[in-house]
């Protein structure tokens, strides 16, 4: 028997949240007509970006930084398979369990049946993006285990029914007001009297979970880090509800994408001085959690580690694509994005928005699952100037875009845009097909008005509906050259 | 020193006066200025919208009109960051070696005008004069590709009777991105609408960048206001003398 190999598999469809319900531009179209979110984003992105920037510049060698954190993370990818091995092995010798996940699919069901075997119908959840990827809570839900998000954030969301629309700050479309207003409706034995005053909804959403840490008796968390020479496992956090999960139940299980792995202390020095600065621009991370496998008679005395591939393997396979399994998670080119800025999360469909969601998600999927996700970016390239471990995102979204075309060529579909770019192309390839291309374009000038033209056929009209072209010019400049005196040499 | 314009396909259909301007100011300057008449499209719409294969015969076309000279000039940021920073790659991509090995060559003679006058010619004030109130824009690709910096805010200062204004929030992209502003209309629009508020905020007469393709979104942003602020290249400003005006 023969058989072909059709590449690593991806990210699988009816599970988790990688895809979209529309393409970005008809989400972010809606997202655009916002005002409140437009308000609300424009405020938080520009706070945050400048609070970045002031924390960046304190330090010198900012840039040495950066660049170590890119090479540690190609040395580790480019050996991922033995790093992981260590990993669990250094897990599994300190009395933990590990446990693989090739998908979504599987890492739900594994703990799923993990907690069901601790009894519990309720468990505690610290911040993570790896959970939210592959729809865990829901998963959870229907097994009947209530998940309970014990970020503050995060806690807006589930109680709002709605979904996160940034990695650090997932309530970042809401303001206080609205904040208030969700605490009220949803929060069982609220204060009536709640303001929006910042202090009094941090303390209300304290009450709320404090009983919620003292009864737990599962927990279930991300990780930012895992170090493979010794096993031990990193969550970063400020809030300290992620040292309450991480210490205080029975039982913890963490779901790690294997792209998490360090190989060692040392590299993890480094990403703990990038991460913060570039996040939330503090110096230090508040409260930075690390525990290697179990310790008798102190925190969780049962932890289990899940390992999750989920299209990982698919993106390691494509050289031009793989960095962005570098990314961590810092957020720092949502906050610069003038893209993200005023379309929001929602708009990406994914729980990876932004630039670093515009080519993740798609890699993740396949393309043609996310096939709008890399054009949403006017390739500004302001985010791969922020990124702490340098993913050059512009060059990616560019590489997406050629894997997309091609695919659409191979589906034999032709494109009026595949036309249009392929007779461009042609035109231009000649320099005699070109001036002729160019007398054709000057017919333009039959549509302008006072050398403007208002008003365009479609595609064209998504120009002219917010912005004139100015009509083509009398003459070329390559008509003009030709008039100078003696040129004939030139 | 053989020096060509690389005048772009945008500026030679569209905007022919920042190409004349370019000559103008080169010429000013005591440069024979040649204009390779086979030239094209850099193809950079059709790498940056997916098109990589298409693009080939672009790259090469374009390595071969200008291979024989010693440095070639645009007005045209994101057309230098082109060639400088795709070309090889879509060569390499193609399988052809010689041909990477070449347009990584003509990579490094490739020059974006404002880099051109301060690092190869080392001229800050070319002579110009230019008695308006003027605010820049740095294109994304002149500033994040490039890295040209302040080098045509330095051009700009060196300019006689000139009014130069800070542009608030400037290194916001004005929402072109290609075929961006088609595939993403509304996004782009809105990107768009924050640039022409911060120019109208500044009270310039002028808005001037050194991308034909970027002021061609902004100035059409700022038509359609009816906002009577006019978009000028860079060249041009830099070639205006007190007997010529663009």
């Amino acid at each position: 028997m023969t058989s072909t190999f059709l590449g690593m598999p991806h990210a699988p469809r009816g599970v988790g949240q990688l895809r979209g319900d529309e393409p970005f531009p008809a989400a972010a179209h809606k997202a655009l007509a916002d005002r409140q979110l437009r308000r609300n984003l424009g405020h938080a992105t520009a706070t945050i970006r400048g609070k970045r920037a002031r924390a960046v510049a304190e330090l010198a060698d900012w840039e040495q930084l950066r660049q170590a954190g890119e090479a540690i993370k190609a040395a580790t990818m480019a050996r991922l398979d033995e790093h992981l091995l260590s990993l669990e092995a250094a897990v599994t010798a300190r009395g933990g369990h590990v446990h693989w996940a090739r998908d979504a699919v599987e890492a739900n069901r594994i703990v799923t049946d993990l907690v069901r075997a601790t009894g519990a119908t309720e468990v505690v959840k610290v911040k993570s993006m790896a959970t939210q990827e592959i729809g865990l809570n829901e998963a959870l839900a229907a097994a009947g285990i209530t998940a309970v998000e014990t970020d503050l954030a995060e806690l807006i969301v589930q109680l709002g029914h709605d979904k996160p629309s940034h990695i650090l700050v997932p309530a970042i479309h809401r303001n206080r007001t609205e904040i208030r207003d969700i605490f009220l409706r949803h929060m069982p034995g609220v204060d009536p009297d709640l303001t929006d005053e910042p202090r009094r909804l941090a303390m209300a959403a304290r009450a709320h979970l404090r009983a919620k840490f003292l009864t737990a008796k599962v927990a279930v968390s991300g990780a930012n880090f895992a170090v493979a020479e010794t096993g031990t496992v990193t969550v970063v956090e400020s809030e300290g509800n992620g040292r309450m999960c991480l210490t205080l139940p029975d039982t913890l299980i963490t779901v790690m994408g294997i792209e998490k792995v360090v190989p060692t202390w040392t590299d993890l020095e480094v990403f703990l001085q990038l991460l913060p600065r570039s996040s939330t621009g503090e110096r230090m991370n508040p409260y930075t959690s690390t525990w290697t496998g179990v310790t008798a008679g102190d925190g969780p005395q049962e932890f289990h580690l899940v390992l999750l591939d989920n299209g990982r393997t698919a993106v390691l396979a494509d050289s031009a694509g793989r960095s962005a399994l570098h990314c961590i998670r810092c957020s720092a080119c949502l906050n610069v994005c003038p893209v993200y800025e005023r379309t929001g999360g929602h708009a990406y469909g994914s729980v990876y928005p932004g630039p670093i969601g515009a080519i993740l998600s798609p890699q993740l999927t396949g393309i043609e699952d996310n096939a709008s996700l890399p054009y949403a970016s006017s390739l500004c390239g302001a985010c791969y100037d922020v990124c702490p471990v340098r993913i050059d995102i512009p060059s990616i979204l560019v590489h997406l875009r050629g894997e997309h075309v091609e695919a659409r060529e191979r589906g034999l579909l032709p494109s009026a845009e595949g036309l249009a770019m392929a007779v461009a192309a042609w035109a231009m390839a000649a320099p005699r097909r070109f001036r002729f291309a160019e007398r054709l374009l000057r017919l333009g000038r039959l549509l302008g008005r006072s050398g403007r033209i208002r008003r365009l056929p479609p595609p064209l009209s998504a120009w002219t509906a917010a912005r004139d072209l100015p009509a083509p010019p009398a003459q070329t400049f390559r008509q003009w050259w030709r008039t100078r005196p003696g040129d004939g040499t030139r | 020193m053989r020096v060509a314009l690389f005048a772009t396909c945008l500026a030679d259909a569209m905007f022919p006066h920042a190409a004349r301007a370019t000559v103008t100011l080169l010429e000013r300057l005591g440069h024979d200025v040649a204009f390779p008449a086979a030239q094209t499209c850099c193809g950079q719409m059709h790498i940056n919208t997916g098109y990589r294969r298409q693009a080939r015969n672009l790259v090469r076309h374009h390595t071969d009109v200008f291979e024989a000279y010693d440095a070639i000039v645009a007005p045209s940021g994101s057309c230098v960051g082109s060639v400088r920073h795709q070309h090889t790659a879509i060569a390499r991509d193609a399988g052809d070696q010689r041909l990477a090995a070449r347009a990584a060559q003509l990579a490094t003679r490739t020059w974006e005008l404002s880099e051109f006058l301060i690092d190869v010619l080392g001229v800050e004030d070319v002579g110009a004069h230019f008695p308006h109130r003027v605010t820049y824009h740095p294109t994304c690709h002149s500033l994040r590709m490039l890295r040209v910096g302040d080098k045509p805010l330095r051009l700009l200062r060196a300019v006689r009777g000139i009014d130069l204004v800070e542009l608030p929030a400037a290194e916001q992209c004005c929402g072109f991105g290609g075929t961006f502003a088609l595939k993403n209309a509304d996004t782009s629009a809105a990107m768009l609408a924050d640039k022409t508020g911060h120019i109208l905020a500044t009270g310039a007469a002028v808005v001037t960048a050194g991308d034909a393709s970027c002021l061609m979104h902004i100035g059409g942003g700022l038509s359609r206001l009816e906002s009577g602020v006019r978009p000028l290249h860079l060249a041009e400003i830099l070639a205006a003398t007190d007997r010529s005006r663009p």
